[in-house]
């Protein structure tokens, strides 16, 4: 028994020096090194660009990439890796032309190869890539991804070190900007061949954008350093970046509060009012390209073959109350499907969009009353949510405005997200489920592609042959007027079969710090680390 | 004694097999996949990455190939995190975990002993039940109110402790986190001390030392102490799991990169590869444990090792 | 039996047993009562009264949520909740507990040892994380939660269990209704059972704080009561959010909770010390 003390308290002891004595492996900051905290509301699965998929990835790989075609610190379309670029009449051959001085952070050349290698990469169906059909109206891409033809035979080809050639099989005007997507940033060949599955280790990793990967704590932080050899590299003010991974708004919050974080990735709802009135000039809110809707399961009852149902439900309601109530962050009401500010584009509105909610609703209860339904015989739906306070709030709005307006009785059912994806996408026993739309490009087409019938993202399960038809028109449109009409019809198609309820459209959310100098807020959410600078310490802002 | 040790330690492998067949089929029976999104995928991307993960084999395989890697140290990559392997993360968010959860259970420990023998002497005074009220309010409050009151208090308003922990350095980040995690801990043992501690001052061997003229602390220290501490080592099974799970919450709340927040994220995310990976470690190391501590027992005491 | 008698006279003495009890009591009431006589429905939401402090206008006393509901009546809502899961949850693992500590301990031998030794290497486990998986697969529901909760708490249970049926197995009448030939199953149910009761009492007083804990942690984690339910961890969570803006929706169901908890810890302490004290053990 005395033994047990004497060895429990040792080992206590010896536990407490532990402790103490292996501290910390401390932190690396340098001297006096410009450093700039961002914060990440998800950690990056991965900085392989082939290997990740979500927002967040996206926006390290920014830092630390750079493909053909980028984007300029007042948000315009300009030249990456290429500096030029000529497209053919008939706008299914692009020729883009590479900077000679593009590097990677090793020092060695960007060679057009280099693309060709990626975008084969890209394809490959052994990469198992998310984004592999990013590019899909290259020639052939179908197929490689399908595993019919070999990545060989994709339409890209570099014709010498600095001339890249690409041909489609359908004319996408939209190409150049689909080139900024971190999917199509190059990987360097060496490097794959040396080290095989972990080249995109921090130390191995070899990139070619103004920043690269110095460490990658897990669940931490990602840090970078500015690279060298990038061509622009002397218009680059901050030294490092550091990209904290923070997934609690609250905590990120009060890092931000705290002084630890320059730019925090997200806003928690909650605080916003508190926000609008203390930080007014550090809040930036701006319109985002993704839109948050209700869908209709149309392959079963009650909504399939049931537009005015459709309608009735969509029309009572108002989302005003939503916007200034639930989500309370500056959001606008949707009341088209693709959001406003998209390049070459006028969204369509729904027909009922310029009524008062009293005239709505009172059609709506016209329109319940024509599919049958009534205070004797109410209906009775399922709405299926992803676990989340606010959407539990909007729906719990939603459910009452159904139920006062027009008697609806709605069960909410929330589920986890896995859960509920794979509900929506087996169309079994959904009927009304909530989901969203971000869009990966800056054009109309990433939002009514999705519609299509056949789409993988289309969950009501949607299948117009009119809409189907007009999509393909504008597919096979050079001329962008005339293609943008096609594309707008589409959407006025849609909107008109109610066969989704658009509910409001994202704003991106920011805390930015005044000692940051640079940041313009932009519709796609893209702010390269490259185009901002810091405040020198001490200096007033 | 070998062969004691052997025979525990085989006995403890159809356990751990237990656990890992039961881990596996709960993770593969959720609901969703580890490569679901809210961007869907088309059928052929589908197929192409189920190919690369193996996940289009029936069942059975998936589970053998997982298992012959296991034995070989390999706990596979992770699925959600697809530049680092399994053992990498856990490699990198245990000492964590440990660090943290060591320095509350070393907290507490010391605090609530202290508290409780304080108490325990003057019994029945102000002192005594203030720490008894202090007490009640540390088992009541979960951790996941204290610890954002502390980190609104000391972080965002006085500015005397960093709010939270990726890219600060030294000792002043854990401060909050382990005293979030030791607070409940602290007021357990001081209650368990103090109770613990009168029984013992009220016996015989300590009342003929205080008899003999001795200074209370001297009593504790030299005579009392050691006796009382029995119950606390009791506790400390389950003091240890307790501090697991709200590691969970404190790790969550502040940010840390620590093992209970990769298993949380690990089970939302189906990370299969994680999920299991973690749970095959903790079960191995408190299987291990326990069969050490088993030993050491057998080793004190030798009639145990006959039965 | 008489010394149940003495049991709950000692009882009736203890202050601290009396007060919680009566506490606990009082809540209870007021769970039950309060929301059948206030005006206000748990699940009506009203934008215009978004976030308002306490007033005794309108019987809102507690203030209303972010979604304009009454708070006095979901904190009501939400303590009978999560009195009724930690009650039943409890019940579970007393059950499961108590079956299987009373069959290890009654037959003895090679099945106690080795029922133990399942419990021992079990009890080492990390639940939590089995916990959180089980809330993942299955989709959630109270019955879930009573289950996962129950299912973790139950160790605890059967090693006491254990320990007093062993020790019972050796009393005199236990001894001579065996030698009597009485069958074993009523020897359980009719002389070991009964005196478990003072045990089991005292621990069921102890595991219902913390299937109260566990289940609000698991709502922290977003994994517990879904909507429109709710719990007073679920309560609290949501009052974290609203920390600055709102403190009641936080400090209410906080004090509540742990009120409750404390009453029950209370309690507990004090059917140890009676019990303790009878030398029952």
């Amino acid at each position: 028994m005395l033994r047990d003390m004497i060895s429990f308290r040792f080992v206590l002891l010896v536990a407490l020096g532990l402790a103490l004595v292996s501290c910390d492996k401390p932190v690396d900051s340098g001297a006096e090194v410009a450093t700039l905290h961002r914060g990440l509301s998800v950690e990056p699965e991965s900085v392989d660009p082939h290997k990740s998929r979500s927002v967040q990835a996206a926006e390290v790989l920014r830092d630390i990439g750079e493909g053909l075609l980028s984007y300029s610190a007042a948000g315009e379309l300009v030249g990456g890796v290429a500096n030029e670029w000529t497209v053919a009449e008939n706008g299914l051959t692009y020729t883009f032309y590479l900077r000679d001085d593009a590097r990677w952070s090793n020092g060695d050349a960007v060679t057009a190869e280099d693309f060709a290698f990626s975008f084969r990469r890209l394809v490959d169906p052994g990469t198992a890539a998310f984004y592999a059909q990013m590019l899909s109206s290259i020639v052939n891409v179908r197929a490689i991804v399908a595993g019919e033809k070999p990545p060989q035979d994709l339409g890209v080809n570099a014709v010498d070190e600095r001339t890249l050639v690409i041909t489609l099989d359908q004319p996408t005007p939209y190409l150049l900007s689909l080139l900024t997507h971190p999917s199509t940033f190059p990987v360097h060949r060496g490097s794959i061949t040396q080290h095989g599955k972990s080249f995109a280790r921090p130390g191995n990793l070899i990139s070619n954008g103004a920043y690269k990967l110095d460490a990658w704590q897990p669940g931490s932080v990602l840090m970078l350093s500015r690279n060298e050899h990038y061509w622009n590299n002397d218009e680059t003010a901050i030294d490092a970046v550091n990209h904290h991974v923070l997934t609690q708004e609250m905590t990120e919050l009060n890092r931000y509060r705290a002084g630890e974080i320059h730019i925090t990735g997200s806003v928690p709802p909650d605080s916003f009012k508190q926000l609008r009135s203390e930080r007014p000039a550090e809040l930036h809110i701006a319109p985002y390209l993704a839109v948050y809707y209700y869908g209709f399961n149309l392959t079963k009852a009650p909504f399939k073959d049931n537009r005015q149902l459709r309608a009735a439900l969509s029309m009572a309601i108002d989302r005003d109350v939503l916007v200034e109530q639930i989500t309370g962050r500056g959001e606008a009401p949707a009341y088209s499907w693709v959001p406003p500010g998209v390049d070459n584009y006028e969204p369509r509105r729904l027909a009922y969009a310029d009524k008062s909610q009293d005239e709505r609703n009172a059609h709506a209860r016209r329109l319940m009353h024509e599919a049958g339904y009534g205070p004797d015989n109410p209906l009775q739906i399922e709405l299926r949510y992803n676990t989340s306070d606010t959407q539990q709030r909007m729906a719990l709005a939603i459910q009452a405005m159904w139920k006062d307006a027009l008697g609806v009785q709605t069960t909410l059912i929330n589920e986890e997200f896995q859960v509920l994806l794979a509900n929506m996408q087996a169309r079994e026993i959904t009927q009304v489920f909530r989901s969203s739309w971000t869009g990966d490009y800056n054009d109309a087409h990433t939002f009514l592609s999705i519609m299509e019938s056949g789409n993988p993202a289309n969950l009501p399960g949607y299948a117009s042959a009119e809409y189907d038809s007009l999509m393909q028109r504008a597919a096979g449109q050079v001329d962008l007027d005339r293609r943008r009409l096609w594309l707008e019809e589409a959407e006025r198609v849609l909107l008109a079969d109610h066969a989704v309820i658009p509910l409001y459209f994202y704003v991106s959310k920011h805390l930015v710090s005044p000692d940051v100098v640079g940041w313009g807020d932009n519709v796609l959410d893209y702010h390269y680390s490259q185009h901002l600078s810091l405040v020198p310490a001490g200096a007033t802002p | 004694m070998l062969r004691y040790a052997l025979l525990r330690l085989l006995g403890a492998i159809p356990t751990l097999l237990l656990v890992i067949v039961l881990a596996f089929l709960m993770v593969h029976a959720a609901p969703g996949g580890p490569f679901d999104d809210e961007r869907m995928l088309s059928p052929d991307i589908e197929a192409n990455i189920a190919r690369a993960y193996h996940l289009d084999e029936p069942l059975p395989a998936q589970f053998v190939r997982y298992l012959s890697g296991v034995l070989k140290g390999d706990l596979g990559p992770s699925y959600r995190y697809r530049d680092h392997t399994v053992s990498e993360l856990i490699a990198n968010a245990f000492p964590l975990s440990l660090k943290l959860g060591a320095m509350a259970m070393l907290l507490a420990l010391l605090i609530g002993i202290a508290a409780g023998s304080f108490a325990a002497l003057r019994r029945n005074s102000a002192v005594d039940r203030l720490t008894m009220a202090f007490s009640m309010t540390g088992i009541s409050v979960p951790v996941f109110v204290i610890a954002p009151l502390l980190v609104l208090l000391f972080a965002v308003k006085l500015h005397w402790l960093p709010a939270g922990w990726s890219g600060n350095e030294g000792i002043a980040r854990f401060v909050l986190p382990v005293i979030s995690l030791a607070l409940p801990q602290i007021a357990y043992i001081a209650k368990l001390t103090r109770a613990s501690m009168i029984d013992v001052l009220s016996s015989n061997f300590v009342r003929t030392a205080r008899g003999q003229g001795l200074g209370a602390y001297a009593v504790i220290r030299y005579h009392a102490l050691k006796p009382a501490m029995l119950p606390i080592l009791s506790y400390m099974g389950p003091a240890i799991a307790a501090i697991l799970t709200g590691s969970v919450v404190v790790e969550e709340v502040f940010g840390i990169p620590g093992l209970g927040q990769f298993f949380v994220r690990g089970a939302l995310n189906r990370d299969y590869t994680l999920v299991l990976g973690i749970v095959i470690f903790y079960a191995t190391l408190i299987v291990l444990l326990n069969l050490v501590v088993d030993i050491l027992y057998g080793v004190i005491d030798p009639r145990i090792r006959q039965r | 039996m008489s010394t149940r008698t003495r049991f709950w006279a000692s009882l009736r003495r203890s202050r601290t047993a009396a007060v919680s009890g009566g506490a606990l009591a009082a809540i209870a009431l007021i769970a039950i009562i309060g929301p059948l006589i206030s005006p206000h429905d748990y699940l009506q939401t009203d934008f215009g009264k978004i976030l308002n402090a306490p007033a005794i206008a309108d019987m809102q006393i507690f203030g209303t949520d972010d979604l304009g509901r009454d708070l006095f009546v979901r904190t009501m809502r939400g303590a009978q909740i999560t009195i009724l899961v930690a009650v039943v949850a409890s019940f579970v693992s007393l059950f499961i507990g108590v079956l299987y500590g009373m069959v290890a301990g009654f037959v003895g031998g090679r099945v106690d040892a080795v029922m133990m030794r399942l419990v021992d290497t079990l009890y080492a486990l990390p639940f939590i994380f089995f916990v959180i998986l089980l809330m993942v697969v299955f989709e959630r529901s109270l019955l879930l939660i009573f289950i996962a909760i129950g299912a973790v708490n139950w160790l605890d249970m059967a090693r006491i269990v254990r320990g007093q049926t062993l020790s019972l197995r050796e009393r005199e009448f236990v001894q001579a209704a065996r030698l009597t030939g009485v069958s074993p199953l009523r020897i359980i149910f009719r002389h070991i059972a009964p005196n478990l009761l003072g045990v089991v009492i005292v621990y069921v007083t102890l595991t219902i704080p913390q299937a109260i804990l566990l289940e609000s942690f698991l709502s922290f984690l977003g994994l517990g009561i879904q909507e429109p339910q709710t719990s007073l961890g679920a309560l609290v969570d949501a009052g974290v959010n609203q920390m600055e803006s709102a403190s009641w929706m936080l400090l209410i169901p906080a004090a509540l909770l742990a009120l409750i908890l404390m009453c029950f810890n209370f309690l507990g302490d004090a059917l140890r010390d009676v019990f303790d004290s009878r030398r029952f053990r």
